[in-house]
């Protein structure tokens, strides 16, 4: 048997460690040595620097990835989430959900009717929900601006027509829209939001470096609320660490020199993590690590927003309230065309989560051509006809 | 104005083409009755819908007379697919009429239009599509060469799914070849009168169904008692069952019977927890827990227990009560003034006797029979609350600790009807399923009803199987169902 130095074995043991998520235990299998060998192998490779361990405490240093565990955050600390082990504890204990029991509670929400004045009181209610999005290769800033003028003012002939929520746009594109709202920006309740989405949208695949300057750059353009996008791949491969960490840092790039920060809206893109467990443990992972808002998808993927996906986040999210006392939004995004499918998910909102998050603060629709059918609704509810599509404007 | 105030969305009663009055329908003929009358009501509202003629013995007779002369000289001459294509009609029928049944349906029992819209009437299509299939392949459901039917069914049915139960009795009797006397509930005879129409329109013969409302003691028992009978079928109270299984006894005269029960929901701490909360809602609050396989005892792990009582109670507060023609609509009225009382009189009790009582906060229509959601908790075995058959919004929680624990509890009653299991673990699933002695086993879900599977009960719950091949065997001579 040849013999291997310490220091080499040290190296081994802090590789299989460290980068490969080994547990003691299974290193001394690997290794041929004990656990308690391996423990003092990585005692001795921290002490004698082949490991270096930096812990991330301040907001300029928060791209620097940790090389193993998470950055907690007050929120994941409060439920005893401070570092793999508990974080993986924590969403493996959650419980589970039944698919066809959640399916058939939204198809019972969608059977609501609502007819004469409630219907009138959704359809506005809606357009005060919408992020009017455009989100195409081909957008310029001609369009962001016709996006905008018609985010002020919806309906042309009709004044009555509240303002949407917030325009949703790419980062490139936040000045054009900021520029184009003057001063009718706005939280989203004070005036129009600009919803920018970052970290390298739709995908999310890139380094942190880069996630972090593309949320970065949004900010400093103006946006007030950063849709970003998790990690899929390393969700689905089970590493919740990266996943986690990157939300943390993000959260952190929101924040502006004067110590105000962009709203971050946490992106899990359901149509790719595909089981409702997935999206339980998403929604419940991104609020630990700071989400205020959790999002159903970027709209590129398909299925986007389903009524089912969008009853559990509400649910998570009612959960959280009653441990804490603390409101995270929902916003179902991709999909959503028609008012009566709207109105549907206004339905669960209220049923589910409560009437409290029927607000731009909590609840958000992510769309582009649901407007347009709103106002027709909206004027047919005026006139007492349908007109057509040419009686909205095309933007 | 609150989100959820939502505007009065109610089904419009237009569509119902009644009539003032209905006779009995005997022999493909429509003749008054000599029991006297009744006028049914709306029991959400307590206004009169029509004058019901009534049957007396001498009518029964009748009937029976003309179901039996039918069975002699057409119906069992005729081969099983003629009567398939008279069973099919009769399905696509209800499809084309189901609006209007779902309305009928509603305003004669109370119930809401989402539940008689979404479930009876698809049930009961479903129930005569299903059937009807059997109809010209009785020789290969099993039981033997040339099955043959039994000859005229006598069939009692109940006031909570007036036509889903016609349809479930009287779908696999004609499929079998028999004919039948079937008799309403006194307080909800509407649909099976309509019914009486829908045969007409397929052109069914004379007297292969005949539809004689009446009172209990009078028609009911006078139909059981009938000589020519050769099958009851009878499902309603234990206490009229155990009746019609005495006056029975030592007869030939066959005899299914479906009873009262108590069901068990039986909820794990592994279990998908707002899904199970809504398997509770739709165990115990569906058809305002009118519902013989209701499961009115949830059984709940204590670790959890107060998590799902919690969420139970919050869920429930969506619940929307009041008029059951708003589509909107979630809890709909009691059936009438006596279950009403009865309802009333079993919670008394039950608090009295020291549970404590949750009772869903909500405004009361000032006419009509109504009873508010109530949860019973710190129930203890031995409660009236726990044991009886309460037939209304009514649900016990009680706790356990282990899987036996649950078990030994869930068959600690003398009814066995229903059971609910609510877990992730398929293997624990199973296990339990195996040692509940239940006609019906629900696993994640409840109050599920298809054609296909076969429902009865086990002890006071009755006995026999309606639904699939064992519920046509019911209605077979050598099919072998006792």
């Amino acid at each position: 048997m040849i013999e291997i130095s310490d220091t080499e074995l040290a190296l081994r043991a802090a590789r299989l460690y460290y980068d490969d998520g080994k547990t003691q235990d299974e290193i001394g299998d690997i290794l041929g040595i004990t656990r308690w060998k391996a423990g003092r192998l990585l005692a001795l490779a921290r002490e004698s620097g082949i490991v270096a361990i930096s812990i991330v405490d301040s907001a300029d240093d928060a791209e620097i990835r940790p090389i193993s565990g998470i950055t907690a955050t007050d929120r994941s600390r409060a439920h005893g989430v401070t570092d793999s082990a508990s974080l993986r504890a924590f969403l493996c204990g959650l419980a589970a959900v039944d698919a066809i029991g959640l399916e058939e509670r939204a198809a019972r929400l969608a059977t609501r009717s609502i007819k004469n004045d409630s219907k009138r009181a959704a359809l506005d209610t809606i357009i005060r929900l919408i992020d009017l999005t455009t989100l195409e290769g081909a957008d310029t800033p001609g369009k962001v601006r016709s996006l905008v003028r018609k985010a002020i003012l919806p309906d042309p002939a009709d004044p009555t027509a509240p303002r949407v929520a917030a325009v949703c746009v790419y980062p490139d594109m936040v000045q054009h829209a900021v520029a184009a709202l003057g001063s009718h920006k706005g939280d989203g309740v004070t005036g129009i939001g600009v919803a920018s989405v970052a970290t390298a949208f739709p995908s999310g695949r890139s380094t942190l470096e880069i996630k972090l300057a593309d949320t970065r750059y949004a900010v400093a353009q103006g946006a007030t609320e950063i849709d970003m996008v998790i990690d899929r791949g390393a969700f689905l491969s089970g590493d919740l660490d990266t996943v986690f960490n990157e939300i943390v840092a993000v959260h952190r790039a929101c924040g502006r020199a004067d110590g105000t920060r962009a709203h971050l809206k946490v992106i899990f893109e359901t149509g790719e993590l595909r089981t409702y467990d997935n999206i339980k443990r998403a929604s419940w992972l991104a609020i630990l690590a700071g989400a205020d808002f959790i999002k159903t998808s970027t709209g590129k993927v398909q299925p986007a927003a389903t009524l089912p996906t969008t009853v559990l986040m509400l649910e998570v999210v009612r959960d959280w309230f009653n441990l804490t006392g603390e409101r995270i939004g929902v916003k179902p995004a991709g999909g959503i065309r028609q008012s009566k499918d709207a109105i549907r998910y206004l339905v669960a909102v209220a049923e589910v989560a409560g009437e409290e998050w029927i607000d731009p603060h909590l609840f958000r629709f992510g769309a582009s051509s649901l407007l347009n059918d709103v106002l027709l609704q909206r004027q047919k509810m005026t006139t007492g006809h349908y007109s057509g599509p040419d009686y909205v404007t095309v933007d | 104005m609150s989100f959820r105030d939502y505007a009065p969305a109610p089904e419009s009663t237009a569509i119902l083409n009644l009539r003032p009055s209905y006779a009995l329908y005997i022999g493909g003929e429509w003749t008054d009755g000599r029991g006297g009358s009744m006028t049914t009501i709306s029991p959400a509202t307590e206004k009169s819908i029509a004058e019901i003629s009534l049957a007396d013995a001498s009518d029964i007779d009748r009937a029976v007379a003309a179901a039996r002369k039918s069975y002699d000289t057409v119906w069992s001459r005729m081969s099983g697919a003629e009567r398939g294509k008279y069973l099919f009609r009769i399905a696509r029928l209800i499809q084309e009429r189901a609006r209007e049944f779902a309305v009928a349906e509603t305003l004669d029992n109370g119930k809401p239009i989402r539940e008689t819209r979404d479930i009876d009437i698809p049930l009961v299509a479903a129930w005569f599509f299903h059937y009807a299939g059997w109809a010209d392949k009785l020789d290969y459901a099993g039981l033997g060469p040339n099955p043959s039917a039994l000859g005229v069914a006598g069939q009692i049915i109940p006031w909570n799914f007036p036509l889903l139960m016609l349809a479930w009795k009287v779908a696999p009797a004609l499929a079998a070849g028999n004919t039948v006397v079937l008799k309403p509930a006194e307080t909800t005879p509407l649909t099976a009168l309509m019914f009486a129409d829908i045969c007409e329109q397929a052109g069914l013969p004379a007297g292969v169904v005949n539809i004689v409302p009446g009172l209990g003691g009078v028609a009911g028992q006078a139909l059981v008692e009938h000589a020519g009978v050769n099958k009851i079928a009878f499902t309603g109270s234990t206490g009229v069952g155990r009746q019609i299984a005495r006056t029975l006894a030592g007869s030939e005269t066959r005899v299914t019977l479906e009873l009262g029960g108590k069901g068990a929901n039986i909820v794990f701490d592994d279990a998908a927890i707002d899904e199970a909360v809504e398997g509770i809602i739709t165990g115990i609050f569906f058809n305002q827990g009118h519902v013989c396989c209701a499961g009115s005892r949830l059984l709940v792990q204590e670790n959890i227990q107060d998590e799902v009582v919690e969420k139970l109670t919050r869920r429930l507060s969506t619940l929307r009560l009041g008029d059951p023609l708003d589509k909107n609509t979630d809890i709909g009225a009691v059936n009438s003034k006596e279950q009403l009382a009865r309802i009333t009189a079993i919670t008394a009790t039950g608090e009295a006797e020291g549970a404590n009582r949750w009772t869903l906060d909500c405004e009361l229509p000032s006419k009509g029979f109504w009873f508010r959601p109530t949860i019973f908790t710190n129930v203890t075995t031995s409660n009236t609350v726990a044991r009886d058959e309460i037939f209304g919004p009514v649900l016990s929680v009680l706790s356990f600790r282990t899987p036996d624990e649950a078990i030994v509890k869930a068959n600690n009653t003398p009814y066995g009807l229903s059971a609910g299991i609510w877990t992730q673990n398929a293997s624990r699933m199973l296990r339990v399923a195996d040692s509940l002695r239940a006609g019906v086993v629900w696993a994640n879900t409840f109050n599920q009803f298809d054609p296909t599977s076969p429902f009865g009960g086990y002890k006071e719950s009755g006995y026999g199987r309606e639904g699939g091949r064992h519920g046509l065997a019911a209605y077979l001579a050598n099919g072998g169902a006792r």
